[in-house]
């Protein structure tokens, strides 16, 4: 096995001894002293920071210096309408096989900062990104440059009702952003920042490109507040799966739709025909079209013991309808909560159904989602 | 009344021939915090080394071993409402299940106090 790499934050959370374990091929914070439960909590109640640096980060852009070129590029690749971004504007969407299967899934940004309002910013999953970024360069037509920053940029997210009077003091610009747009600006004099207004724990918050030498200096700024702690992968997961957030490798795969998956919300209107001109196009229109398929659903067992990933879900009659995908237990929630695939006649809420948990069936029940409700900026 | 510790953390406080059985402190920090707590049924016949109970925490679901075999005989019933009592006692309000013991020569495997804080210092 090859040495794990290591985000330029390593030596802090060595500091703030953290629980380290393997992820993605990184050596990442699992836990704080604090424990996932209260970094949960904290996070949910006043601002929780993490450091997601181990995702990948590139830029696109056409040679001709057109927005229009690259986004119809990046258009072959993703079910989201890229064309119609405005600078600033973050969509989430995925990359597809020719199946329709998900590679992975992704934010893309265009830049809103004056003069590179061309270019598209993507941040990808760490587990997939040297796949995506093969993927980019196999199939961009000539013209197009990929820009990959894992070698200049980090990233780090601050999530939590308190994250927007926290960044406001170092920039007030980022106060009157709205959910999915970003900002290119200076947090300190010689500091300058893309900053969006996203994440994926279902709080209001901000995710933070800054490069290599600076992100130390900005997490310690940031963790200077009293509101502030920094939040493991622990509790990454208990937020997202809470907010309802689909985990690659585990709620969504290639063997997953986006339809499938629950995702139609992040195809637009004009982008779900078989003739819509991406890969997977034909599937994500058939599976619209198709009531048969399995979908990606809310969970919600009864009593207080988690049901794991790769739980059996049964109906009441005891046949196989599916398996839980993501599943534990949530802190906000204040007990178990799940997500997983079922039979298409299975997915309305309130359908009972039960849950194989070491042998035993226990009752539980489909549920929307999220779990914990979206606290989204909107303006 | 004297203890004894297994490899996997969990302690046996015998008293004649009955035994009480929970996890260490140790390992319930390691855990972390608990939410769920799944015991056996009263008359349950285990193996020692036998999956006993079933201790979960926000990301992990762990086994709780039989130190020794025998019947179980009572559960703490309290942590079905007050998982995080393993968090808080796990030496002693945080136990969770009395056992009758089957054969007390299997508790000369155990480790005694001195031997098990060795072994933690260890890892």
């Amino acid at each position: 096995m090859s040495e794990l790499l290591k985000t330029k934050l390593h030596a802090k959370h060595a500091a703030l001894g953290a629980k380290m374990v393997p992820f993605a091929g990184y050596d990442m914070p699992v836990q704080y002293p604090m424990g996932v439960m209260k970094e949960h909590l904290h996070t949910r109640e006043k601002a929780g920071l993490f450091d997601v640096s181990h995702m990948g980060q590139c830029f696109i852009f056409a040679d001709d210096g057109t927005f229009e070129t690259a986004a119809k590029a990046l258009e072959k690749l993703v079910p989201a309408d890229i064309q119609s971004l405005k600078p600033g504007q973050i969509r989430y969407s995925q990359f597809l096989n020719d199946e329709g299967g998900i590679l992975d899934d992704l934010m893309i940004t265009r830049l809103g900062f004056e003069g590179h309002t061309h270019k598209l910013y993507l941040v990808v999953n760490a587990g997939c990104k040297a796949d995506d970024f093969m993927h980019l360069a196999t199939y961009m037509p000539p013209g197009i440059t990929i820009d990959v920053a894992d070698d200049t940029l980090s990233l780090i997210a601050l999530q939590g009702p308190k994250a927007v009077d926290l960044l406001s003091q170092f920039n007030p610009a980022v106060k009157d952003m709205v959910f999915m747009t970003s900002l290119d600006i200076p947090l300190t004099p010689t500091m300058w920042c893309h900053v969006s207004r996203s994440g994926y724990t279902g709080e209001d918050g901000y995710e933070i490109s800054v490069k290599h030498e600076d992100v130390a200096e900005l997490t310690n700024m940031l963790l200077a507040h009293d509101d502030v702690e920094m939040i493991g992968l622990g509790a990454r997961d208990s937020l997202r799966l809470e907010a309802g957030l689909c985990l690659y490798g585990h709620d969504i795969d290639t063997s997953v739709s986006p339809i499938e998956a629950g995702l139609f919300w992040s195809i637009q209107k004009h982008r779900r025909s078989a003739d819509a001109g991406y890969k997977g196009a034909a599937r994500v229109a058939s599976d619209i079209a198709d009531k048969t398929t399995k979908r990606l659903v809310g969970i919600q067992p009864e009593g207080r013991a988690p049901a794991r990933e790769h739980t059996e879900i049964q109906d009441l009659d005891g046949n196989t309808i599916g398996e839980i995908t993501s599943g534990g237990f949530g802190p906000t929630a204040g007990g178990p909560v799940a997500m997983g695939f079922v039979a298409r006649k299975f997915t309305k809420a309130g359908t009972p159904i039960q849950l194989i948990v070491r042998g035993k069936p226990r009752a539980a029940k489909v549920v929307k989602m999220p779990f914990a409700p979206h606290r989204y900026y909107r303006g | 009344m004297s203890v004894y510790f297994t490899e996997d953390h969990e302690w046996i406080k015998v008293d004649g021939d009955t035994g009480i059985v929970g996890i260490s402190p140790y390992a319930a920090k390691q855990l972390g915090d608990v939410v769920y707590v799944e015991l056996p049924e009263i008359g349950r016949e285990v193996g020692k080394g036998d999956e006993a109970a079933v201790v979960e925490s926000v990301k992990a679901a762990s086994e709780v071993y039989a130190p020794v075999g025998g019947e179980v005989i009572e559960v703490n019933e309290k942590l079905e409402d007050a998982p995080e009592t393993v968090n808080a006692s796990a030496d002693d309000e945080g136990w969770f299940l009395k056992m009758k013991i089957a054969d007390a020569s299997e508790l000369e495997s155990l480790m005694d106090e001195a031997a098990y804080k060795t072994y933690c210092d260890g890892l």
